[in-house]
């Protein structure tokens, strides 16, 4: 190697000093990052002692928010409008999750998509899976439709574990209050007779209002259905619902001339009159299904938050079989 | 599954039933041989009686071929009872069964059992073998096809290339990390694009990642091929920042959150390579490292709009000092400077996320690279290069975009490329994509002042295997 000498460069004076001391540069750099970083902005002030939970879902939230009372703050990640499997990872959302006590997700890989970024980047310990402010809500819960046997895409966005929908069952939003109030209990144990207070609470007020659900829902009984994706098994288990068909030919996947053909003839083999169509839906296929079929079609919220006045685990009850019941009693 | 309950039902069906029929040809053989009109009878009651009591077994197995089918949804009707019973058996349950279900075991133990029923719920798809699977890291591949047409004489690529075929392997490695893996098999051989550990779990709010990785310098460095809005790279990138793989190294990353005015989300990282990324940077020695400096900050302006801005800054050593006109030098002098900023508009209903989204993004990038001048004088050559794209979901199926590149040449300023792009993109499902790019080229030539126009037609055929990755965002 011939010396920088060698050749008739010119170098401009004192760029060979500066150059030396690159790498001491970078470390001093680094070192001072990293000073920054560390010092930079005290953790942000919280309310006293009340446990920070987000949630995946509103459903989750509002039961945390059940369970929890005065003594927990439960935000939502996703909208109860927006279609739960595509969630953007908005860094806005690592904010509030950096500083979560607790995070409850839907589990069964609905919130593949988006969540493991969210919570890898959020920078808390305690939120990490596994961590103990992990809490998978599926784990207490009823699960339905789990396939068997081979699992292929061609079936679309199938979901290996199980259908992950499942809180439009009043039993499973019980279950998971439970778990979430002994993990409370768990996470402050000063409070525990409080956060079991609040369930017996709930469980006292949530039986009563299923019995009146049960009933609205009686005459209907075995009553077919339509729904646009595989969100409502859950709820057709529980009150007694059949779904027929769906207008996604396989899920996750836009619906298809030839499947919408072959839906429009088994509903109306079958008679099927309502089609059920969750709010993130396009209804331009629902529509020409319901022209052709006589049938009629219903916006549906399946979680909290999907219309202005479900404000609670209650009211999306409430909302979902008022409209049901309307729309079974207009098409008879 | 069910395909193994069936056959098992059949073959125990067989081997039942394979006894009887031994028993039923042995016995009228054993009888002297009367053959008369009663005896033919009797046969028949038998084969009658048979017949029956197969149809029995069948209905039984049948039964029980429910009954498994029926254990795989797992409605564990005992341990969930201490709660309520499932309402499909007792209508109007909450309140009426819970009581006769209770008083088994006090509601508290409920969960307990939840939790262990929902353990056995794994296990009943599968059995052991899958359930050793299940440590086993996620893993996708993506298949990335491309195609191109037209002419090009500036940088021709292939008619037809299986660019890269990417598997991916992520997984949780402890409480405390998580690791990801980007093995890209391309036409030319194997690289590792990407494979570091992240650590989660670090005090004072850090994040750091360690191995190699795509440098946090701009955005569309930091974007893997097949997760980019268009076929190939924009210009500036290919001219600037180290082309496809662009800065890509191995290296020490620290990140965390700044503190940000109200509304505001500020992250700085902070990044130390070894030095050699593509054509940026080249390291000769130890001390050779790069660096990579990067401050994003972000803001929801609605629920629906967001806006993303980040700065960066690199500065590494490069190559022109190595080799110059068969004399070597002392690369100590030779470095570039990379500064960039980016900003991206984005707009999403959330109602209609899946049908309707906008996003605007530009990126500029100013490089200092020093080198030696034809007359092999030290001179430091500032180049300047930017894109600006635009994409339209139009629908669940298809999205439009377009973009327009601008860049001068690293080693040669006064060389600068032009180039506009109009990208359509369709998808079957969330798992495949198909795409088509035109491409105008103006693109420089050596010698100033001359220019040669480059035509062209891309297409692109994605799949992605396995694992649902996390989209980008």
């Amino acid at each position: 190697m011939i010396s920088l000498n060698s050749g008739p460069i010119f170098v401009p004076a004192g760029d060979k000093m500066h150059s030396r001391h690159l790498t001491t540069r970078i470390a001093a750099l680094l070192a001072a990052f990293t000073l920054v970083f560390a010092l930079a902005g005290p953790p942000p002030a919280r309310a006293a002692g009340k446990i920070q939970i987000m949630t995946a879902t509103s459903d989750l939230a509002a039961l945390a928010q059940e369970v929890g009372g005065d003594k927990v703050d439960a935000e939502s990640i996703a909208r109860g409008y927006q279609d739960p499997h595509f969630v953007d990872a908005k860094p806005s959302f690592l904010l509030k999750l950096k500083r979560a006590d607790l995070l409850i997700v839907v589990g069964l890989e609905l919130e593949i998509g988006w969540l493991p970024p969210l919570i890898t980047q959020s920078t808390n310990p305690k939120i990490q899976v596994g961590g103990p402010g992990y809490f998978d809500a599926s784990r207490f819960a009823k699960i339905l439709e789990i396939p068997t046997g081979q699992v292929t895409r061609a079936e679309g966005d199938v979901h290996p574990l199980g259908n992950p929908h499942y809180w439009l069952d009043p039993e499973n939003g019980l279950r998971i209050a439970k778990g979430i109030a002994d993990k409370l209990s768990e996470m402050h144990p000063g409070d525990a007779a409080y956060f079991a207070q609040r369930y017996s609470d709930f469980e006292k007020r949530l039986k009563d209002a299923d019995q009146k659900w049960l009933s609205q829902m009686a005459p209907y009984k075995d009553r077919k259905i339509v729904t646009y994706h595989r969100s409502w098994p859950n709820f057709a288990e529980h009150f007694h619902l059949n779904v027929v068909g769906y207008v996604e030919p396989r899920p996750g996947i836009p619906p298809s001339p030839q499947h919408t053909v072959e839906l429009i003839q088994q509903m109306k083999r079958d008679n099927v009159k309502v089609i059920v169509v969750e709010p993130y839906f396009d209804l331009k296929t629902p529509n020409a299904i319901a022209r052709e079929t006589g049938g009629q079609v219903l916006v549906l919220p399946p979680s909290v938050g999907g219309e202005k006045e479900i404000k609670d685990y209650f009211s999306l009850f409430d909302y979902d079989i008022a409209k049901l019941k309307q729309a079974f009693d207009t098409t008879k | 599954m069910k395909r193994i309950a069936i056959s098992l039902a059949l073959a125990s069906l067989a081997f039942g039933a394979a006894p009887l029929w031994a028993q039923q040809e042995g016995e009228p053989e054993a009888q002297p041989p009367v053959a008369s009109a009663p005896s033919a009878d009797a046969r028949i009651k038998t084969l009658e009686d048979e017949v029956r009591s197969l149809a029995e077994q069948v209905a039984l197995l049948r039964g029980e071929l429910s009954n498994l089918r029926n254990a795989k949804t797992p409605a564990p009707a005992p341990k969930d009872g201490l709660l309520l019973t499932s309402t499909s058996v007792q209508p109007g349950s909450l309140s009426a069964s819970a009581a006769p279900a209770t008083p088994a075991a006090p509601d508290l133990v409920a969960p307990a059992q939840a939790v262990q029923g929902t353990q056995a719920q794994t296990q009943t798809y599968g059995g052991a073998t899958s359930n050793a699977k299940l440590l086993n890291p996620d893993i996708s591949l993506i298949g990335d096809f491309i195609g191109t047409a037209g002419h090009n004489d500036v940088a021709p690529s292939k008619s037809l290339e299986m660019h890269e075929s990417e598997v991916g392997l992520q997984a949780i490695i402890d409480p405390y990390a998580r690791a990801d893996a980007f093995i890209s098999f391309g036409e030319t051989g194997v690289e590792v694009e990407e494979a570091y550990v992240t650590f989660t779990s670090l005090p004072a709010g850090l994040l750091m990642k360690v191995g190699k990785m795509r440098a946090d310098f701009g955005k569309v460095n930091t974007i893997h091929n097949h997760a980019l809005p268009y076929i190939d790279r924009p210009l500036a990138t290919n001219n600037l920042v180290g082309g496809e793989d662009g800065i890509d190294d191995a290296g020490i990353s620290i990140s965390r959150f700044l503190p940000a005015p109200k509304n505001w989300f500020m992250e700085g990282t902070a990044q130390v390579f070894r030095g050699d990324s593509s054509d940026v940077y080249s390291a000769q020695r130890r001390e050779d490292l790069s660096v990579v400096g990067h401050i994003r900050a972000y803001r929801d302006l609605t629920e629906s709009t967001n806006l993303d801005l980040g700065v960066s800054y690199s500065r590494g050593h490069n190559d022109a000092g190595t080799v110059a006109n068969n004399v070597f030098f002392d690369p100590d002098h030779f470095l570039t400077n990379l500064y960039g900023v980016d900003a991206t508009l984005r707009w999403k209903p959330l109602r209609r996320a899946i049908y309707k989204n906008f996003l605007l993004r530009t990126e500029m990038f100013w490089s200092a690279r020093d080198q030696l001048s034809p007359l092999n004088a030290f001179q430091t050559q500032h180049a300047f290069g930017s894109y600006a794209s635009a994409e339209y979901r139009v629908n669940r199926r298809w999205t439009v975009g377009g973009r327009f590149d601008r860049s001068g040449h690293a080693n040669n300023a006064n060389l600068t490329d032009t180039g506009f792009s109009a990208i359509l993109t369709y998808w079957p499902s969330e798992f495949s994509q198909i795409r088509g790019q035109y491409r105008f080229g103006h693109l420089a030539l050596a010698n100033p002042g001359d220019f040669s126009n480059a035509n062209e037609f891309l297409f692109q055929f994605l799949f992605v295997m396995g694992a649902h990755g996390a989209h980008p965002f």
